[in-house]
Order: C-alpha cells, then structure tokens, then sequence
C-alpha cells in the first residue's frame, strides 16, 4: 500500500481517470463539501476576518515555535506525561514502539492521524508483532482494503457504498448490507470489542496547546474520545507544528477548520486531553506520551515554505482542486494530497521524487482561495518548480524548447518574423476548416481538442499596415 | 481632463492567433476617451517561464516589457492572466534588486484588464454594441482571483443590445488550459474542458465568453472536437461589436 511515491502519477492519473468508480466517487466530493462550505462561510459574514486572525495565530506561533514547544513539554511534564522529540519518522516509529513494548501491548487502537501515515506505523506495528486498529470509520475501511488514505478529511472517499459493502463483508463473514447506517453499525460492532481489548491507544492532534500541555482532537464520530479512555497507555502522534498558546487561539482555528472541512460550524466531538489520569479522574490513561515529530518541518521555518506550516489539514483545498477532483488522492502516490501535498511531498520525498505533483497544477488558484490561513498555495507550487528547473529536472526537449522561446522572446524582430510564419503556416494548414485536427509534436494539445487557426497575419505586422 | 496615455499590451497570443481581439481592445480603450499606443518590441510577458519555473527567463523578459511600458500612464492587456503577471508577479521577480524592483512595482500599479480598465478607470458604464445572442461567460481563473475581474465583463455585456446572459453553473472552475499545463498533463486537463464544455452546453447559449484568450483556445477547441456548435468570442469582441472575424476554431467564412 505505501510502496507507491509520488514518481509514478502520471500513471497513476491516467488509470484514475479511466476509472469510472471512482470518477463517481471524486463526483460526490465535489457536489457535497464544496457547497456544505459555501453555506457555512455564508451563515459567518466575518469569515475573512477569523482567516486572518488564524493566519496571524499561526505565524504568531512559527515566528516563536522554540518558546511554545518548551513550554508544551513543561505543561505535559508537570501534568505527570512525557514528550518524545522525533527528528524524522524512523525515530518517531521507534519511539512509539519502544512505549508499546514497554505497556507489553498486543493490541493497539487508533483513532485518525496523519502523522502516523507519514511515519507509516501500522506496517511497522505490524512487523514486530502488534495489531493496530484503526477506528475511524473511513480509516478503518481503508485498513481492511490496504490501502492509503486518499483524503485528509475523508480516508476512504475514493471508495463507493457498494465497494465497501463488499469489503466488509468478506472481512466481517456478514451477509452483505447496502445500508450506510447498517454498514456503520457493524463496524461500530467489531471496533467495540477492540477499544476494550486494546492496551494502547494511538491518536494524533489537531492542536497541541503550550500552556496546558493539552491535546486537542476532533472527530465526527467520537473514536478519538474512545482511544484516549480506554487502554492503559495514551500515545499521541503530533507534529511539531500543530502547537498553539493557549485553549483560544486553538478555538479560533477550530472554528476554521471545521466550516471549511465539511461545512460544520463545529465537529462533532471535539476531545481535550490533559495528561495522565489524576487520582480523582473516573477514567483515562495510566500513562500519557506525545511523540513530536519534525520530519523536515524545522527546515521549513526560515524559507519560502515556512507559510506551508500553517495548514490545519482541513481539506479545503482538495475539495476544491479542479486536478485533485479528476485524479482522486490516491494518483499522488504520497500521505498527502492535492495542494497542500504537492506542496509537502517534495518536502517528505524529495523534490527529485516528486517533481510531477507541483507540475500537476493549472494554477488556478482555487485551493489559495479557499484557504483557512490563506496559505499562498500556488506561489509555493511554483518555489518547487523553481527547484526542479534549477537542478535541471526538467526534461531536455522542455528545457531547449524554452530556450529557444526565450531567444525569441528577446528579439522584438526574429520574434516577429518567426511568429508572422508560424501565423501564417499554421493559417494555411487549417484552411477553410478554421482548426487543425492533428498537428506534429502537438499530440498533448490535439488528443481531446482541435487547436483553432491563428487569423492568419499577427496583430503586429497588421497594425505597423495601418490596420485598425 | 489630462490626456490618459494608454499602452495596449497585446499578449503573444493575441498577436498570433486573434488579432481581432487586439483591435476591438484598441477600439473600445479609444471609444472610452483613452489615447492609445501599442508599443513597438512586445513579445511575451514571460508567464510561459515563470509558471515553467525558469525564473532567470521571466525576469530577462520582465526587464524588457517594464522598459516598454513605463512611460505609459496604465498598460492595459485583454487578458487578465498577461495583466496578473505584471501586477502580481513582476515586482516579486526583482526581489534583492531595490532599483528594479521600484520599476516593476510602478508598472504594476498601472497595470490593468481590459474590462476592469473600461469600468474602474475609464468609468465607462454602456457600450454601443448590438450583439444577438444567448451568451455565457467564463471566469478565467488569474483574471478572476489575482485581480478580482467578475463584475466589470458582466456590467459590459448587460449594456450590448440584443445579448442575453445566462450564467455557467460552476463559472469558476478552471478549463484546464493553464498554460503549459494543457500539454503536459493532458489528461486532466481533457477532464477539465470536458466538465466545462458540458457546463456551457447545458445552458443553452449559442455564444460563450472569456476574457482570456488561452482559456478561449482551449474551449474552443475542444468543443470544435466534440462538434458543439456553441461560438466562442473573446468578450472584447462582443463589447466593440466587432463579429467581422468568425468565431475562434470556427470554419471561415462563417458567422457567428
């Protein structure tokens, strides 16, 4: 399943698109949250001014980002827990292994995190032996599938009611049931027994919060409340970004992410943990743990990429993007998708690797609009297509075509001559017909459209004639 | 009032594929009182390397189309992708060079869409166009998110006599054109102008509008493709009256 990277989603898009399944399923997400978005930002005409105050929370925080995270450390120390620093994700993956070998754990459940994608943790559970359980809905059906998830917000998007029905019932040996509410009961019913089984929890953070040391987790489903109560040991997977001062500048962003997520005014289940369980608590963990994961992030904060920090992984952009919606997550071959992962894979995987996902773009701005913290998603698109073209990435007919474009461009009177020919041959091919069907080295453009014929004289030798 | 010295920014594609857009520009910036010029020595705004990631190229043409451009008092392009790259983009090209970036950001805030011209600076409320036709538009994405262009083409096209407007059901979504986009991912970008050209089919309307024309040779073409007759005009054409040009991708000799 995380075999793929980002090198082959140029195949990955072409068999997307051909797949009528899923062009069903990408349609769905564009007919549902875009518009469930659009009404909540209309019910909260001061919706520019809290993405504001969120951007300036958010850089507030990265222009600090030392300070807050001390402090965290100090608040979940002194609430009787422990901070774990992970530079990369082997040593994150080791960490948390260590805790659950400590906790002597056999069973893990865990509620929806991308940090633990990024860090691939259910396969490294797996192979030393301990079975982590996914128990959000849509994680825990891509889980069964083997598959990544192809959404921030909605795992298992890609996949259609008819396609998990199947799937659960070959796992679950039941008589198949094409009910949304009956398929949600049954998995309710196997992930029941499994919370109570479970000796650690794993979940990860919306938001970390500096002054408490507390975790902030949102679910619609309250799986997050279940893995944090239940099991004796509490992991929490965060990176080091998701850090905030306090409970308000947390409640801002939440206000944010939840309108531009799915068009709630607020999730449904917004769960705040502090610590490990105190002497008067009626539940909770007996031991609390945070694995801080930097991956790269540090070396985002002094350059042009520092603004990426201040994603809340709300989705927006996704349900936006007119190449996301025609390609679906999966295509990217990375944890992350759409905009924000064209922007974060090169990051994770290297530019070299990834190259085609910031390629993969028509700017048209869509995800920069829509964006809670206004993160200028296209500029930072484009700061990685600057990197491949300065280390030559490009391939060579793509580089000798621009120069000589550009020797062109340069040349007011070559210019003029070679586009007056190119006019007027191009002219002359379309003929009557006004369009070329078929043109040589033009196969991208004439596959799915004719390319119209130029009127045949350019503006500019029409003009210097006295043309008006 | 002062003389208002306009400088008509043509854009490459214009000048090689529609000349007739660049002329109707002309003809209604000069209907608006404007004086107008069309400097000699344009070739590209440089968007092509710019978005390819070639910024040594985009600034080597930037330096040339600021010099061009700076003793105008607006430059004005039909095209609001052309008119974003100087606005939006050129100043940020000269980071780290104080002189030249001074230059660039007075072109920049000269710098304007055809449409938003007419009726931000120019005021201009009505044209004195006849057009018979059921008509769409499309919101070209740079136009319409870099410099905020959606009621300026609309306002127009309400005063040409005989035009009806219906609109798109996504207006905003991008055709898939994006520049250098449309050849190298291809099959997304197929997916793209497919889901507009339906859009556009399915309001009826026998004329649709933009106002830029790479968003226009995009649509045009492939509806030419799949054999819809819906006429494609770039909305400068329709606001000077001039149809004399058959529409983009269609057979010469034919109308509208």
């Amino acid at each position: 399943m995380s075999g793929a990277t980002p090198v082959g989603f140029r195949d990955r898009a072409r068999e997307a698109l051909a797949d009528p399944t899923l062009r069903e399923a990408l349609l769905s997400i564009r007919r549902g949250w875009p518009h469930a978005r659009a009404r909540a930002i209309a019910r909260l005409p001061e919706f520019d001014a809290l993405r504001d105050h969120g951007r300036a929370i958010k850089d507030h925080v990265l222009a600090h980002l030392d300070l807050y995270l001390e402090r965290f450390e100090r608040a979940v120390t002194a609430s009787g827990g422990s901070v774990h620093w992970a530079r990369d994700a082997a040593e994150a993956r080791r960490l948390v292994l260590e805790i659950c070998k400590r906790a002597g754990a056999r069973t893990v459940t865990k509620s929806k995190s991308m940090i633990a994608e990024e860090i691939d943790l259910n396969a490294w559970l797996e192979a030393h032996g301990i079975v982590p359980v996914e128990t959000d809905l849509g994680e825990y059906i891509i889980q069964l599938a083997g598959q990544r998830p192809s959404h921030l917000v909605g795992p298992a998007v890609h996949m259609t009611r008819e396609e998990i029905t199947e799937l659960f019932a070959r796992h679950h040996g039941t008589p198949p049931s094409e009910r949304a509410e009956e398929l949600v009961a049954e998995a309710r019913r196997v992930l029941r027994q499994r919370y109570l089984e479970a000796d650690v929890g794993i979940t990860g953070a919306n938001f970390l919060i500096a002054e408490s040391g507390s975790v902030i987790t949102v679910t619609n489903e309250g799986n997050a409340e279940l893995t944090h109560g239940l099991p004796r040991t509490q992991i929490v997977v965060a990176s080091i970004e998701k850090i905030v001062p306090t409970m308000e500048e947390a409640f801002t962003l939440l206000r944010l992410l939840a309108r531009s997520a799915t068009g709630q005014e607020f999730s449904t289940y917004t769960t705040v943990v502090t610590g490990p369980r105190r002497a008067e608590d009626l539940d909770g963990p007996e031991a609390f743990h945070v694995v801080l994961l930097d991956n790269g992030r540090s070396g985002m904060i002094g350059g042009t990429l520092r603004s990426m920090l201040r994603c809340i992984r709300c989705g927006a952009c996704l349900n936006h993007c007119p190449v996301y919606l025609a390609v679906g997550g999966h295509a990217y071959g990375s944890v992350y998708v759409g905009p924000m992962g064209a922007v974060l894979s090169p990051v994770l995987y290297g530019i070299e690797t990834a190259r085609a996902l910031p390629e993969a773009s028509s700017f048209c701005g869509r995800c920069e609009e829509v964006c809670p913290v206004r993160i200028p998603l296209p500029a930072l698109l484009r700061y990685w297509r600057e990197e491949a073209w300065r280390r030559q990435l490009a391939p060579p007919a793509a580089r000798w075509g621009m120069r000589l474009w550009r020797h062109l461009a340069l040349r007011p009177g070559l210019y003029r001559i070679a586009s007056g020919v190119v006019a007027r041959v191009l002219g002359l091919l379309a003929g009557r017909r006004g369009a070329l069907r078929r043109l040589p080295l033009a196969g991208g453009w004439t596959g799915s459209r004719d390319l119209p014929a130029p009127e045949g004289a350019t503006f500019t030798s029409l003009y210097r004639k006295g043309v008006r | 009032m002062a003389e208002t010295r306009v400088a008509l920014f043509v854009t490459c594609l214009v000048d090689l594929f529609r000349p007739s857009v660049g002329f109707a520009a002309l003809e209604l910036l000069e209907r608006g009182g404007a004086t107008v010029s069309v400097p000699d020595g344009q070739t590209c705004c440089g968007q092509p390397a710019y978005n390819s990631g070639d910024r040594e190229t985009a600034v080597a043409l930037a330096r040339r189309m600021i010099a061009l451009f700076e003793p105008f008092d607006y430059v004005v392009a039909p095209s609001g992708s052309c008119a974003a790259m100087l606005r939006h983009h050129y100043p940020g090209l000269f980071a780290g060079d104080p002189a030249m970036a001074e230059r660039a950001e007075a072109v920049a805030a000269k710098t304007w869409e055809l449409t938003a011209f007419l009726v931000d600076v120019l005021g201009i409320a009505a044209v004195d166009s006849i057009v018979e036709a059921r008509a769409t538009y499309h919101d070209a994405c740079s136009g319409l998110r870099e410099l905020g262009v959606r009621r300026q083409p609309r306002e127009l096209l309400a005063t040409v006599a005989g035009l009806e407007l219906v609109e798109l059901a996504e207006p905003e979504s991008c055709c898939g054109f994006g520049g250098t986009f449309c050849v190298k991912y291809p099959g997304i970008s197929t997916k793209m102008v497919e889901d507009k050209a339906a859009d556009i089919e399915a309001t009826g309307a026998d004329l649709v509008l933009a106002g830029d024309l790479g968003c226009l040779l995009n649509i045009a073409g492939h509806l030419r493709r799949r054999g819809a007759r819906v006429a494609v005009r770039h909305v400068a054409e329709v606001l000077a009256g001039r149809l004399d040009a058959p529409p983009i991708a269609a057979p010469r000799g034919s109308g509208r």
